[in-house]
């Protein structure tokens, strides 16, 4: 067995690396990248690798759950709420909340993506058009849900409605009945539900997806390597899943 | 100030599939090609850890951003024209690789229909077949004349697959036995062969074994690992330009390669292509590139904005008829088709390449008699297997609301228990749908963007409705219990999501109906040589991959002819 090989590690209980490196052809042309690929296959566990601080009275801190663009709590509270009820716990599993949801969000518009750093911005914006940017957007969106629900409610904060009065404003969002400056409320919704299901199920590396519990809900195996072992199952097979900060670097 | 450089032998602008096959076939011949791109230069090292949805599917990481420049869309003749701002919503390859980087590798031949589809449609139905303003035209290449290039192009990428009975006639195999047959698709042929059609697994450029092309460039096999369509393959197992046709020019000693590299102008003298101005994207300094032969090899976009920016050519004009660049554009980003959901079943969806999956052309090109049916063309009848990604995958049936309770649940439950069956179809040319500059948004170096004017037709709607019912047909044969058709909008949204665009410097016979001849080569320019879907006269009814290529690999031919000649037109007019 050559070094390389060796240095191929078992990539699943169910594909031996032998069967790999046949499959794959990486020891035939491959050798350019074998190296890189072998230590990228090498699955740790994930228990180890999630995001933890110890401070000096040895308390586990979680610095991911620390917000980067919201900054009123009324805000934050809102869009809490908000993709809990577009996402909820129930008996499958973990609704937007506990999947880290809204960090994954607060992180999103905090990046370059929620200043739309990549689209193109030059005017004129035309009917149909917003000139403002994603983070700008949800702000806007977040402070109205709480508006229309103090209005409607008898000053109640969104997050304090029952569930059906949270679904009532929402629709009413959704469907674009709510007044918003230069943007449509059924555009922020839009937005709103598409960063939801994002962060149920993009990689944890980003704050939401949490213990990869969106994945396993969904029984996706999340960012394997190979499934050359799997093509002539008839039957399901449940794979454990793997996220990137899994692999090991 | 402009920096001239040296002249050289053939200089390309973009080095994705189009600039890797000319730099190759140049290199080879002993000429020196610099290749100039304006992306970053990639190796699959960059596709590590790359198994991220979010990043590539979602935020398009591998696709040119749109910050400084994009394109702008409208309807009809009528509108303005808005820009497509967002990242999702135009996909343009860049970097070497191109669009070969992020491509789903499905490498479907287009049918001897295709080449000579005004003749063939007359000959068969008479001309009062073809609508008022559907402009389709030969293509000035037969199959067979072509068909020589689709398997240079088959050879140089591996490409894996089963013979389609409906396709045209191959002159030698596949390099590589077809991918294998999954659950789902094993349900599809047996439909398919119930209802007396002719079912076939999709050929593609992800490799079913490890291969090595005639150039001496491997590929490794594919892991069915289903980060595909909009990634880059880290295990050098999907055929792209960086692991293929680029080392192959890299180690001939002929390549120069340039990176950051933007082309703004094509240098025309009335007569010549005398070489391209080009900018340096991070410090803005510009230089001229003289060379013998200017391969423009950038999109299909590009390759006509930059020549609308130059001068070369008459734009085309939509009222009058007349001018040749810009003409026949059409787009080919409107798949739609039926979601079959199975309570019963429960697949590996998870697993996938980006043409993992099977095929039938019964109703494609002209396989189906058109006499009692109002439209000409097909589709073909199609299921893919890409591996259901779970941020864009949460199919429900029609009538389920799309968030909350009832959306979880449903989505959850049917994740793994269904199946889309889908048609690509030809798109024909219009008089009224074209490209040319747009006259208010510009880019960040103050020149227009190219505009795009382009809606359905009456036949485009038709022929979707047959089709869509192909598809349900096939998923009820499968068993499925719910069977939603996805419905088409009445007018083109401006989607243009996977980078299958066409025309605008269309070949043809002679220079009163095309800007280029069947070598790609400019009527008028004829140092020129302008590579990709560009030249198609309509969108065939698949992937263009293969048929770009195959186009460019004669083109290249042509090429190393007109410089060991001395020039000249490589095709007289007919």
């Amino acid at each position: 067995m050559s070094e390389q090989e060796k240095n191929i590690p078992i990539l699943d209980k169910r594909t031996s690396r032998r069967s790999f490196i046949k499959n794959s052809g990486l020891t035939v042309g491959g050798l350019v990248i074998g190296g890189a690929i072998g230590s990228l296959l090498n699955g740790k566990s994930e228990a180890t690798t999630s995001t933890v601080a110890h401070d000096t009275n040895q308390t586990v801190i979680d610095y991911s759950e620390t917000r980067q663009f919201f900054v009123r709590q009324k805000d934050f509270d809102a869009i809490v709420a908000a993709t809990e009820v577009i996402y909820p716990e129930d008996k499958n599993g973990p609704g937007a909340i506990a999947l880290g949801v809204p960090y994954f969000i607060d992180k999103q518009l905090a990046s370059p993506w929620g200043s739309n750093a990549d689209d193109y911005r030059k005017g004129p914006f035309k009917a149909g058009e917003t000139p403002l940017n994603k983070s700008e957007i949800v702000l806007q969106g977040v402070r109205k849900l709480n508006e229309v629900a103090e209005k409607e409610h008898d000053g109640t904060l969104f997050k304090d409605l029952t569930e059906e009065q949270q679904i009532a404003i929402l629709t009413s969002f959704q469907v674009g009945e709510v007044e918003m400056e230069l943007v449509s409320s059924a555009a922020f919704f839009s937005l709103l539900r598409t960063l939801t299901l994002q962060g149920c199920f993009a990689d944890p590396l980003y704050g939401g997806n949490k213990n990869m519990a969106g994945w396993k809900m969904k029984e996706f195996p999340g960012a394997q390597m190979s499934y050359t072992a799997y093509l002539d199952k008839e039957e399901f097979v449940a794979i454990e899943p793997v996220s990137l900060g899994g692999h090991k670097h | 100030m402009v920096t001239k450089l040296p002249k050289v032998d053939v200089v390309t602008t973009g080095m994705g599939w189009t600039g890797g096959i000319v730099a190759a076939e140049l290199t080879k011949a002993g000429y020196h090609v610099v290749g100039l791109e304006r992306g970053v230069e990639r190796t699959i090292e960059d596709y590590l850890h790359g198994h991220d949805e979010l990043k590539y599917n979602v935020h398009k990481e591998l696709m040119q951003k749109l910050n400084k420049d994009t394109i702008t869309f409208r309807n009809t003749l009528a509108e303005e024209a808005k820009p497509v701002r967002d990242e999702g919503a135009l996909v343009l390859g860049t970097g070497t690789g191109g669009g070969g980087a992020h491509w789903g590798a499905q490498t479907y031949r287009y049918f001897p229909y295709d080449f000579e589809i005004r003749s063939k449609t007359i000959e068969k139905y008479g001309e009062s077949k073809i609508p008022d303003g559907v402009t389709i035209q030969d293509w000035g290449i037969t199959y067979d004349e072509i068909e020589p290039y689709y398997s240079k192009f088959e050879q140089m990428a591996g490409v894996s697959g089963e013979v389609d009975p409906l396709a045209g006639p191959r002159s030698v195999d596949y390099p590589t036995p077809p991918l294998k047959k999954l659950t789902q698709m094993k349900m599809f042929h047996e439909a398919a062969e119930k209802l007396g059609y002719h079912p076939f697994v999709v050929p593609t450029g992800t490799v079913s074994e490890a291969y090595t092309n005639p150039d001496g460039e491997t590929l490794n096999a594919c892991q069915y690992c289903a980060f595909c369509g909009n990634y880059g393959c880290e295990y050098g197992a999907k055929a792209d330009p960086i692991v293929t046709v680029i080392p192959t020019a890299k180690k001939t000693g002929n390549f120069e390669l340039r990176t950051n590299s933007i082309v703004t102008r094509v240098l025309y003298d009335g007569n010549k292509a005398t070489g391209v101005l080009y900018k340096d994207t991070r410090t803005g300094e510009e230089f001229e590139q003289p060379a013998d032969v200017v391969a423009l090899t950038s999109y299909t976009f590009n390759n006509v904005r930059l020549l609308l920016l130059s001068g070369i050519g008459e734009q085309y004009n939509p009222k009058t008829g007349t001018g040749m660049i810009g003409k026949n554009y059409t787009d080919h980003h409107t798949i739609t088709g039926a979601i079959a959901y199975f309570e019963d079943m429960k697949f590996n969806s998870y697993i996938g390449t980006g043409a993992l999956g099977s095929a039938y052309n019964d109703f494609n090109a002209d396989n189906f008699d058109h006499s009692n049916i109002d439209f000409i063309h097909g589709g073909q009848i199609e299921m893919h297997l890409m591996g259901n990604e779970p941020i864009a995958n949460n199919a429900v049936p029609f009538g389920t609301p799309m968030w909350g309770k009832e959306f979880k649940e449903k989505s959850i439950h049917y994740y793994h228990r269904n199946v889309v069956v889908v048609s690509q179809r030809a798109i024909l040319p219009h008089k009224d749908h074209y490209l040319d500059l747009d006259p208010t948004y510009k880019d960040d170096y103050g020149d227009p963007l190219i505009r795009v004017t382009f809606d359905y037709t009456e036949m485009d709607h038709k022929r979707n409705e047959f089709l869509v019912e192909k598809c349900a047909e096939v998923a009820k044969e499968m068993g499925a219990d719910i069977i939603d058709i996805i419905p088409m909008a009445e007018h083109f949204g401006g989607r243009f999501a996977f980078q299958h665009d066409a025309g605008g410097v269309i070949m043809g016979a002679n220079p009163e109906t095309s800007a280029v001849n069947n070598y790609l080569q400019m009527w008028d320019v004829d140092n020129l040589f302008v590579c990709g879907a560009s030249a198609f006269p309509h969108f065939g009814p698949t992937n263009p991959t293969p048929t770009v290529a195959a186009l460019t690999y004669r083109a290249a031919e042509g090429m190393i002819e007109f410089l060991k000649n001395g020039g000249g037109p490589l095709v007289k007019a007919k």
